[in-house]
């Protein structure tokens, strides 16, 4: 299978491994017999769906898992300092065999950095722990060692870090100091649970950058749990894919990304270079020259307040000036990273939030332009019927408590346009149009699955014939291989229904497959906009360089973010203001 | 992102979410788990908690027996007998299939004159739907069916013992349940209504009004709430009417108990507004009635109803509490407080331990009531697992 | 901080005012006055009282002049240390309430304690120990301690001491200590007495308390940050009580907002049944009589009581969380 079978190199050695959530009939099998090689010094990623089970088989091998998940059976040898190895399964989950090996020689990071440090202790508090745990040192000692052990991950100034609390970190920097407790002491393996996944793109580049590089100086085996074929491309030596707790396949890097056999591995694969091409592109684009809508110099401020302890808040600019154009028949996407605004955007231009200053000017079917910054009740309605919205949540957008003919109606029942049997014979015709059966009508919400309820979010924003749909990161909380389907869904619908759109999205990949135009946002300003295919491949501005560059390739061979455009704000400070 | 966030803590979510649906029942849906309704899951839910059920099936019985309060008893419980003073309980025994209890011979202490009741082999044989005392069934129907009684007219029989005048205390607990439990409805109703309008404004506008009603909340619920009690039970004049002191009892304890049912609501509200369906719904053109009573009330009722089952056992316990200090009810009104006063003093209890059975029916009334609504807020969300 | 402390203290002041309007509302209420009642009673014993009589009466205590002056006369005392005259005892408020204020704070502070003392631990035991007999045996204990009156358990208390023990547990002193200056003994003695009502006010509260860290405790067992410490390799009682204890202890001591006020609550009920030396019984005695001064200044102090509870529950969360304390 592959090279290095000799058993020295091997550090972890899992067999049919089974970790089951309850017992009987109904237990739900997350990890269902896998098996599995860590070699030393290389990284192991697992790459899954939602659901698939790699959480928990990286949780097994700690013996971590949350109750009621029990590991049922295999095993798990772990060559450390004993050359014959101990078998991780056949340990008391809270002996102190195992405790020994946790954090010790074993030792793991999380995804949620800000939940998973304590909020009410010091980072150095939470570092010295682990050292004084394992470690036959004192205090002053622990903290020394602490206080390089933050240096080591970058973290600025850690004299003064170190007694700092989690919330008075940024994500990045929370994430970091996890590492550096994680490393506190020389493990031999680190095992990272989506590390990256609660960060921005620009952060997650350094994140795995930092990872690759302590791995080489510290000489780890890495186990890299994700979701994201990306990131997998880019770090990754060998790589399992999951589904359903099964292993469905193994092997090296190029095996996987370039001789996959399984086709949920290939379907996989070509769900994230399908995002790697443009659709608008490859369908033939029918943008016309008509401006649909214009923003002009929209702002958003949130005043200053005084807070809890008295000390007065600056007001916060989440929009600075923005202004753009949206044409008929175009695909306007909005980009940009956690607090760049562009969500804000998005609830501005629908009137969900009211501007600041700056007007959003909207072309009515009938002729009338239409100022949605300043429109009264009445008028808003009746531009809110031409403009509609997508939500990224597909479980939290539809009321739990409505049927989806209810839900779906809902915008025909209370414009008046259908009642009785027409509104039905609509509702029915709107969720065939999304690819839903009509037997759906009489459902709620909870019988349907997150790529299915965001289709029927889809319908109810299609029913009074809108002309222009704003969807706010419409795909990012489905499962990869949905967000094609999802995208593909909204195009076609577009091909015959006279559609424009404003997809306001974190993910280039998504962007730039589906839109015509892109405007970057960066702290509350466009800071770069143009055609898709030029701000993706070759942007002007640096802070759109550093982004692009950051976005993790599908090539093994050709690892990205090792060589990414690195963006400092501060230096920067004079371009972004006189842009 | 925060987006790919939520996509993965649904990951850890749906692996402990799945064994909880798979356990509803779905053999009590009808057409399946796929078209139930919040009411029909909220149901399945809520039967699976045995304690609660079987609690709620209790307080209905309550509710049954305040309603029926005059045929259940066997005698008018304001019916005195000075052969009877302070009898203890009576056992119902059987003789075959016929009920009876011995009887009680009345003994006096030649020197003291204390009296005491020997047991004797003299049987009162028990019947059902007997004649007795006359009254109106619901206040409508002119009747003098009991359910149970002595077969031959004039006997008695106390199964919860007697009063100080020889009262039937069975007959007398059963009257009390329904002046305190009707009082804990009424009164949570006034807080209902007082906490529902308040909280929800207080919730849905916010800004100014929000800050001055949850002052008021604040403000109520740092009060220690049995001496503000006794002082404006005590500012009730001595001559009223029963009836009257009966409504302000229950409008001074509802005064109290409305904030927090207003706090509920509001933080409902409040969560609610934000909702991402519910600016979907502004979004289709609803108006604000119809985003309130169509959208956010549906998802808000059950948690309100939770609450307010929840707030019943506070009220009969200040009833009882106000009443037991002689400034609530006040006899010949006949509450469970108001029996309880005839308990106060130790001579008295010891003596007479009996008693204290009005107190055993409050408790078992507020343990169910607190039971049930456990039960319903725990079932007031049937879509988190 | 310090500011924050100095700030939350300032904001006391106009809720003080609230309370001080309520409590001079609630013992205006009553129809009539004074005067009325002492009229009534003195006519009980076959004696009348002239209205010449009456009106000098009321001009003696003030009663003839508007209600907003009285409140100011009464506020401005109240301010300076003067709290008033009782009509029915012919003597200072102060003088009467003095000690019975001091031992109804020790009451209400020492069934705090015992509260706290119950609580803590089985909470945290049935919350590790979730759905094994422990927990639903204190569960439904707590149940039944939430379903019973204050003033029952007090007379089952009394009725099962005098039953199977033949003890009085009456008053806070024992007779030979009742007027005597304090001492050591005299002191022991209280302590002796405070047990019994300290479990009776304590127990409803205790058991509100329970379910409340109980809740607390479980969502926090299963935060990420557990499972961290978890997988660094802490035994499982030191990551217990260093992580999820410590933080579900912050709203455990927020709780003195609300258990104060239900404890001082208590302590009213609880004194008037077994009879304790505490402001309870001369409140229901000064309220039946309409002996305003009295009446208004015990309302006024237990009041008070519950205010300054809840202020310092507020300074020591801020004191414990950094998350408060250090917002920016």
């Amino acid at each position: 299978m592959n090279t290095a079978n000799q058993t020295s190199d091997i550090i972890l050695d899992v067999r049919n491994l089974r970790t089951y959530f309850g017992t009987g009939e109904k237990a739900v099998k997350a990890v269902d017999d896998i098996s599995f090689k860590m070699m030393r010094g290389k990284t192991l990623c697992i790459v899954g769906e939602s659901g698939s089970g790699k959480s928990v088989t990286a949780r097994s091998i700690l013996q971590i898992v949350d109750p009621p998940g029990k590991i049922q059976g295999g095993s798990m040898m772990y060559y450390g300092k004993d050359p014959k190895g101990v078998d991780l399964a056949q340990l008391h989950e809270r002996g102190k065999e195992i405790r020994s090996i946790r954090g010790h020689e074993i030792s793991m990071i999380f995804q949620e950095p800000m939940t998973s440090l304590s909020p009410i202790h010091t980072i150095g508090n939470q570092i010295c722990e682990t050292i004084l745990l394992h470690q036959n040192v004192d205090m002053a000692e622990a903290r020394t060692r602490a206080i390089e052990l933050l240096r080591r991950v970058e973290i600025p100034n850690p004299q003064v870090a170190i007694d700092k609390y989690t919330f008075e970190y940024s994500g990045g920097m929370r994430q970091r100091a996890m590492i550096a407790m994680s490393l506190a002491c020389n493990p031999k393996i680190l095992i990272a649970d989506e590390p990256t996944t609660a960060l921005d793109v620009t952060t997650q580049a350094e994140i795995l950058a930092l990872i690759k590089e302590l791995q080489t100086s510290y000489g780890m085996a890495v186990l890299f749990i994700t979701h994201d074929m990306g990131v997998v491309a880019e770090i990754a030596d060998e790589i399992g894919v999951m589904q359903n707790g099964k292993m469905l396949e193994f092997g090296s890097a190029e095996e996987i990304f370039y001789e996959a056999k399984h086709p949920y591995t290939l379907a996989l694969i070509d769900s994230v270079r399908k995002l790697e091409t443009s659709a608008r592109a490859a369908r033939g684009s029918r943008v016309t020259d008509k401006k649909l809508m214009e923003i002009r110099n929209v702002s958003k401020i949130y005043p200053a307040r005084s807070n809890f302890m008295g000390k007065p808040n600056p007001p916060f600019k989440a929009l600075d000036n923005v202004s753009l154009d949206v044409f008929e028949g175009e695909n306007l996407g909005i980009v940009g990273e956690s607090g760049s605004g562009k969500t804000t955007l998005g609830n501005c231009v629908i009137r969900v939030l009211s501007c600041s200053g700056g007007e959003v000017l909207f072309r009515m079917a009938d002729g009338r332009i239409a100022d949605l910054a300043k429109a009264g009740t009445h008028e808003l309605r009746q531009v809110h019927r031409e403009i509609r919205m997508v939500f990224q949540d597909p479980f939290a957008s539809l009321n739990p408590r409505m049927t989806i003919g209810q839900i779906v109606g809902e915008p025909l029942l209370v414009a008046g346009t259908h009642t009785g049997e027409a509104l039905r014979k609509r509702t029915e015709e709107l969720l065939a149009m999304v690819g839903m059966p009509a037997g759906a009508m009489e459902r709620y919400p909870h019988a349907f699955s997150g790529g299915q309820r965001q289709r029927i979010g889809i319908a109810r924003a299609l029913a009074l014939s809108p002309r222009l749909i704003i969807a706010d990161e419409a795909t990012s909380a489905l499962d990869v291989t949905l967000r094609s389907q999802v995208l593909d869904l909204l195009l076609d619908l577009q091909d015959t229904l006279n559609l424009s759109f404003i997809l306001v999205s974190h993910d280039i990949g998504v962007i730039r497959y589906f839109c015509d135009r892109v405007a970057v946002m960066y702290k509350g300003q466009v800071v770069e906009h143009g055609p898709a295919e030029k701000i993706c491949s070759n942007p002007d501005h640096p802070y759109t360089k550093a982004l692009i560059s950051a976005v993790p390739g599908t090539h093994p061979r050709d690892k990205r973010i090792v060589n990414r455009h690195r963006y400092d704000a501060a230096a920067a400070g004079i371009q972004l203001s006189g842009s | 992102m925060s987006a790919e966030n939520k996509q993965a803590t649904t990951v850890a979510a749906a692996a402990a979410a799945e064994p909880a649906a798979a356990t509803v029942n779905m053999a009590n849906l009808r057409g399946g788990i796929e078209y139930a309704s919040q009411w029909e899951l909220m149901w399945a839910r809520f039967k699976k908690h045995k304690v609660a059920y079987w609690s709620m099936m209790f307080v209905a019985f309550l509710y049954v027996v305040a309603v029926f309060a005059e045929f259940l008893s066997p005698f008018d419980p304001e019916d005195p007998s000075s052969r009877t003073v302070y009898q203890p309980p009576q056992m119902v025994k059987f003789d075959g299939f016929k009920p009876y209890v011995t009887k009680f011979k009345l003994t006096r202490d030649p020197e003291t004159l204390k009296p005491t009741y020997v047991d004797s082999d003299e049987k009162t044989y028990l019947r059902f739907f007997v004649p007795g005392f006359e009254y109106k069934m619901l206040g409508l129907v002119p009747t003098n069916l009991h359910l149970f009684g002595p077969a031959e007219a004039g006997e008695k029989v106390f199964l919860f013992g007697s009063d100080r005048l020889g009262r039937d205390m069975f007959s007398r607990v059963i009257y009390g349940a329904r002046f305190t439990l009707s009082m804990g409805l009424i009164g949570v109703i006034l807080s209902t209504v007082l906490g529902i309008v308040l909280g929800g404004i207080s919730g849905y506008y916010g800004g100014k009004i929000d800050w001055v009603i949850q002052r008021v909340v604040e403000f109520i619920l740092s009060l220690p709430t049995i001496p503000i009690w006794l002082a404006m039970a005590a500012a009730m004049p001595r001559n009223w009417p029963p009836h009257l002191v009966y409504i302000s009892v229950t409008v001074i304890i509802s005064l109290i108990g409305w904030t927090h049912l207003a706090r509920v609501v509001r933080g409902k509200f409040l969560a609610m507004r934000g909702e991402v369906f519910v600016i979907a719904a502004k979004l289709d053109g609803c108006s604000e009635g119809r985003v309130i009573f169509r959208h956010m009330l549906p998802s808000m009722a059950s948690h309100v109803i939770a609450a307010v089952t929840l707030a019943i056992p506070s009220m009969i316990l200040a009833e009882t509490t106000l009443s037991f200090l002689g400034l609530g009810l006040q006899p010949p009104a006949i509450s469970w407080g108001v029996l309880l006063k005839d308990a106060q003093k130790i001579s008295v209890i010891s003596a007479a331990p009996w008693l204290f059975l009005p107190g055993v029916a409050t408790v078992l009334a507020v343990l169910a009531m607190n039971f049930f609504g456990d039960g319903l807020r725990d079932a007031a969300d049937p879509y988190s697992h | 901080m310090l500011n924050y402390i100095f700030k939350r203290m300032l904001s006391a002041i106009p809720f003080m005012f609230m309370v001080s309007l309520t409590v001079f509302l609630l013992i205006q209420a009553p129809p009539g006055d004074f005067v009325d009642s002492y009229a009534a009673m003195v006519a009980s014993s076959g004696e009348t009282l002239s209205p010449d009589q009456m009106a000098e009466l009321r001009h003696r205590f003030g009663l003839d002049q508007p209600m907003i002056v009285q409140y100011f006369h009464w506020i401005t005392g109240v301010v300076t240390g003067d709290f008033g005259y009782s009509f029915e005892w012919q003597s200072p408020v102060k003088d009467l309430v003095g000690e019975r204020i001091g031992l109804t704070l020790i009451l209400s502070l020492s069934a705090m304690l015992f509260t706290w003392a119950l609580s803590l631990p089985i909470g945290i035991y049935s919350a590790v120990k979730r759905y094994s007999i422990g927990d639903y045996v204190f569960t439904f204990v707590g149940f039944i301690g939430l379903a019973v009156p204050n003033f029952l358990l007090a007379l089952v208390m009394m009725f099962i001491a005098q039953k199977y023990y033949g003890m009085d547990v009456t008053g806070l002193f024992s007779s030979e200590f009742q007027n005597a200056p304090w001492s050591l003994a005299r002191v022991a003695d209280l302590g002796k007495h405070l047990i019994i009502p300290m479990i009776i006010m304590g127990a409803a509260s205790a058991a509100g308390l329970i379910r409340i860290l109980r809740a607390n405790l479980i969502d926090q067992l299963y935060m990420p940050y557990v499972v961290t410490a978890r997988s660094k390799g802490l035994s499982e009682t030191k990551l217990l009580l260093k992580y999820p204890v410590r933080i579900a202890l912050n709203p455990f001591v927020s709780s003195i907002g609300w258990i104060l006020p239900s404890l001082v609550s208590g302590a009213v009920i609880t004194s008037i049944v077994l009879n304790l030396q505490t402001v309870g019984p001369m409140l229901f005695q000064s309220l039946m009589s309409q002996d305003i001064y009295l009446s208004g200044t015990i309302l006024l102090v237990v009041c008070a009581l519950t205010v300054v509870g809840t202020l310092i529950s507020d300074i020591l969360l801020v004191i414990l969380d950094p998350r408060i304390r250090l917002e920016q």
